[in-house]
C-alpha cells in the first residue's frame, strides 16, 4: 500500500458507536433507544453532541448541559481521538462500542472543562502547536496562520476532509519528517501476565491505570530507525528479556539504583549482548510460546497504532507521517505484561 | 540541543535550575513557604526522565500573595493601584479563602518549564475558572479576556492526571533567550543556567500574581556552589 492510500484509510476510520444515556438522567418512559453513529478515529467525542444531543433532547432532565462519556464507569477524556480511546480501552475491539453519555454532572476533578466545540479546537491547536514546536523548534508556522485558514484547518478535520486539510496545510510550512525530533503520545496499559486472552482483561476503572508518555523520538540522520528502534529510544527496557531485567534489577539495587545505577553496572558491551538476547529470544518465543522457562520474551503483548497492530520492523518514519494524527503526532498504545518491578 | 543561549533547557539543567531558584527563594527570606522539590515515580520500562521531578509550592493563602503584589505595586505604580479593583481584595482576602498550589514542571516537548497551578477553597473544592480569572491580577485578566485559549488554559498535569491552570509555553523560549542576552556574554554557562528559573518566574510569577521576592533577582547571583554541576549534556 502507498503511502497516500494508508492516509486515505485512516483518515476514513470510524468506529460505529453506541451510545447509551446514562439512567440517572433519564426522565421518561420507556427509556429512549441508544443512539448509533460513527466516530472518526481522528475525531472527538464531543464532535458528535449535535449528532447525539437530539435523539435525547425529549427524555433529558431541565437545565443546563455538560456533555460528557464514560465507558464502563470510566469518564473519556475528550482531548484525546475517539480512535486512541478505543485501541487503549477496547482490548478485544468491540463492535459497535457502547458507550455512555452524560448531559449533567460534569467530573471536573478528573477532565478539563468542557466549554463548547471551542474547547476542542484549541486544544488542537495547541497540540499542532506542541508538534510544529518539537519539529521545528518554534511554532511560528501555526502562531502565524490566518483566522479563516485556521478556521478551514479545523472544519476539515471535524467533517474529516483530506483534501481540504492537505491544501491548507500544504501552505503552512510545517516541517517533514525525515530527520530531527518527532512528536509521540504513548499510553501504556499495564496488563497481567497471567492473561492469555485480551477478551479477559478487566475494564479500567481509573486513568491512574495508563502510563502516559508524551515525548519526541529523535531520529538520527543516517541509517534507517525502526519502529521497534524508536520505541526502544523512548523505552530502553521493553525489548529486554525479563531474565536479563531481573538481573537488571538486582545489579540496580546494589549500586544504589536509577539510571546512572545501570550504566555504571553495566557497560556498553554488556547492553549489546542483552540486546542481541532480546531479539533472539523474541524470534524464538514467535514460534514456540508455550515453553516459558527456557525462553524469554519480551514485555510487549500488543501495539496498536490507529487501530492498526504494525510490524516492528516498519520504517518508523513511514509510521510517523501516515499514521499520524491531523496535529501531526502519532499516538501509540502499548499493551505490556506486568512486571512486578515495573509498576 | 537545549541550552540557555537559545532561551531552552535540558532536563538536568532544569534540574540544576531548580536547586537554584530553591536556595535563593531562602536566601530572599520570602514571606511565602520554600519551594519544595518533589521526585517523580519512576517512568517504567526505562524510560528516561532526567529531570526526575518538579517544584512546588503549595497551600498559599490568596490574600498572602495579594497583599505582597499589592504593596509592590502600591511603591512602583501609584496610578495603576487606583484601577486595581479593591472589592476583589476583600472578597478574596476576608470572606472567603482561596489558597493555591503552584507546580514548576519541565516540558519536554518544549525544553522550557511551565507553571501549573490550581486553586481551591479553604474545605479543598477546586476554585472554577471564574473564580481563578477574579484572583489573577487586572492586567492578567485584561489579556485573558484578549486571548482567552491560548493564554491560560486548563490541561493535565503530566503527573497528577487531572486539570491544572497552566501558562501556555509556546512562547518562553523566545523571551527567555532575550532576557538572559545580556547575561550571554558576561556568564559562565552553569551562572546562565543557574540564573535561568529565578528569571523565568520573575516574569511567571507576574502573570498569576505571585511575586517574586524583589531581591530575588540581584541576591546571590555570584554564588558560585554551581561548579560541581552543570555537565552541559
Amino acid at each position: 500500500m502507498d503511502g497516500s492510500e494508508a492516509k486515505k484509510y485512516v483518515w476514513e476510520g470510524a468506529i460505529p458507536l453506541q451510545i447509551h444515556l446514562h439512567e440517572s438522567e433519564v426522565t421518561t418512559l420507556p427509556a429512549p433507544p441508544p443512539a448509533l453513529v460513527l466516530g472518526p478515529r481522528n475525531g472527538y467525542l464531543p464532535l458528535l453532541i449535535p449528532l447525539i444531543k437530539p435523539h435525547f433532547s425529549s427524555t433529558l432532565p431541565p437545565g443546563l448541559d455538560t456533555v460528557w462519556f464514560d465507558y464502563k464507569g470510566l469518564p473519556l477524556k475528550w482531548y484525546i481521538p475517539t480512535g486512541v480511546l478505543f485501541d487503549l480501552l477496547c482490548a478485544e475491539p468491540e463492535r459497535p462500542w457502547n458507550l455512555t453519555v452524560h448531559f449533567r454532572a460534569y467530573p471536573s476533578e478528573t477532565l478539563s472543562p468542557y466549554e463548547g466545540e471551542d474547547s476542542v479546537k484549541w486544544s488542537f491547536i495547541n497540540s499542532l502547536k506542541e508538534a510544529a514546536y518539537i519539529m521545528n523548534g518554534n511554532c511560528k508556522c501555526v502562531m502565524n496562520m490566518s483566522q479563516p485558514d485556521q478556521l478551514m484547518l479545523w472544519q476539515s478535520v471535524v467533517k474529516g476532509d483530506l483534501e481540504c486539510y492537505t491544501r491548507i496545510f500544504s501552505r503552512l510550512k510545517f516541517g517533514t519528517i525525515g530527520e530531527g525530533r518527532i512528536p509521540v503520545r504513548l499510553y501504556l496499559r499495564i496488563v497481567s501476565e497471567k492473561l492469555n486472552d485480551l477478551e479477559d482483561l478487566p475494564p479500567i476503572s481509573s486513568w491512574d491505570e495508563i502510563r502516559y508518555i508524551n515525548r519526541p523520538v529523535e531520529l538520527q540522520k543516517y541509517g534507517v530507525c525502526s519502529l521497534r528502534d524508536a520505541l526502544e529510544s523512548l523505552l530502553p527496557e521493553l525489548f529486554m528479556p525479563k531474565s536479563s531485567m531481573r538481573d537488571l534489577r538486582m545489579r540496580e539495587k546494589e549500586s544504589g539504583g536509577g539510571p546512572s545505577g545501570i550504566k555504571s553496572a553495566l557497560g556498553p558491551d554488556d547492553f549489546e549482548v542483552i540486546k542481541n538476547t532480546g531479539d533472539e529470544a523474541e524470534q524464538t518465543h514467535n514460534i514456540a510460546s508455550t515453553e516459558v522457562d527456557s525462553v524469554e520474551s519480551s514485555c510487549l503483548k500488543l501495539i496498536r497504532i490507529q487501530g492498526i497492530e504494525p510490524n516492528l520492523d516498519l520504517p518508523f518514519s513511514w509510521a510517523a507521517n501516515h499514521l499520524k494524527n491531523p496535529e501531526h503526532i502519532l499516538h501509540i498504545c502499548l499493551y505490556i505484561l506486568n512486571n512486578e518491578s515495573q509498576i | 540541543m537545549a541550552s540557555p543561549c537559545d532561551g531552552t533547557l535540558s532536563p538536568t539543567e532544569f534540574k540544576f535550575a531548580a536547586e537554584a531558584l530553591m536556595k535563593k527563594w531562602e536566601e530572599c527570606k520570602s514571606i511565602l513557604h520554600p519551594w519544595i522539590w518533589i521526585p517523580c515515580p519512576k517512568l517504567p520500562f526505562g524510560a528516561p526522565d532526567k529531570a526526575g521531578g518538579y517544584l512546588s509550592l503549595e497551600h498559599i493563602h490568596h490574600f498572602e500573595f495579594k497583599k505582597q503584589q499589592d504593596c509592590i505595586e502600591q511603591k512602583y505604580s501609584e496610578e495603576e493601584v487606583e484601577a486595581l479593583d479593591s472589592a476583589t481584595l476583600v472578597l478574596s482576602g476576608e470572606n472567603e479563602t482561596h489558597y493555591y498550589n503552584f507546580h514548576i514542571i519541565y516540558s519536554t516537548s518544549y525544553k522550557v518549564p511551565v507553571l501549573f497551578f490550581r486553586g481551591y477553597h479553604q474545605g479543598g473544592q477546586p476554585l472554577k475558572c471564574d473564580e481563578v480569572e477574579k484572583d489573577l491580577p487586572l492586567y492578567t485578566s485584561k489579556l485573558l479576556e484578549e486571548s482567552k485559549w491560548t493564554f491560560i488554559t486548563q490541561e493535565e498535569h503530566p503527573y497528577l492526571n487531572c486539570p491544572w491552570f497552566t501558562l501556555h509555553p509556546c512562547g518562553t523560549s523566545e523571551w527567555m533567550r532575550l532576557l538572559l542576552q545580556q547575561r550571554l556574554y558576561s556568564s559562565r554557562p552553569e551562572d546562565l543556567c543557574s540564573h535561568y528559573l529565578v528569571a523565568w518566574f520573575s516574569v511567571v510569577g507576574q502573570v498569576i500574581g505571585l511575586w517574586a521576592p524583589l531581591n530575588l533577582v540581584h541576591c546571590s547571583s555570584s554564588s558560585s556552589s554551581s561548579d560541581t554541576f552543570c555537565s552541559h549534556t
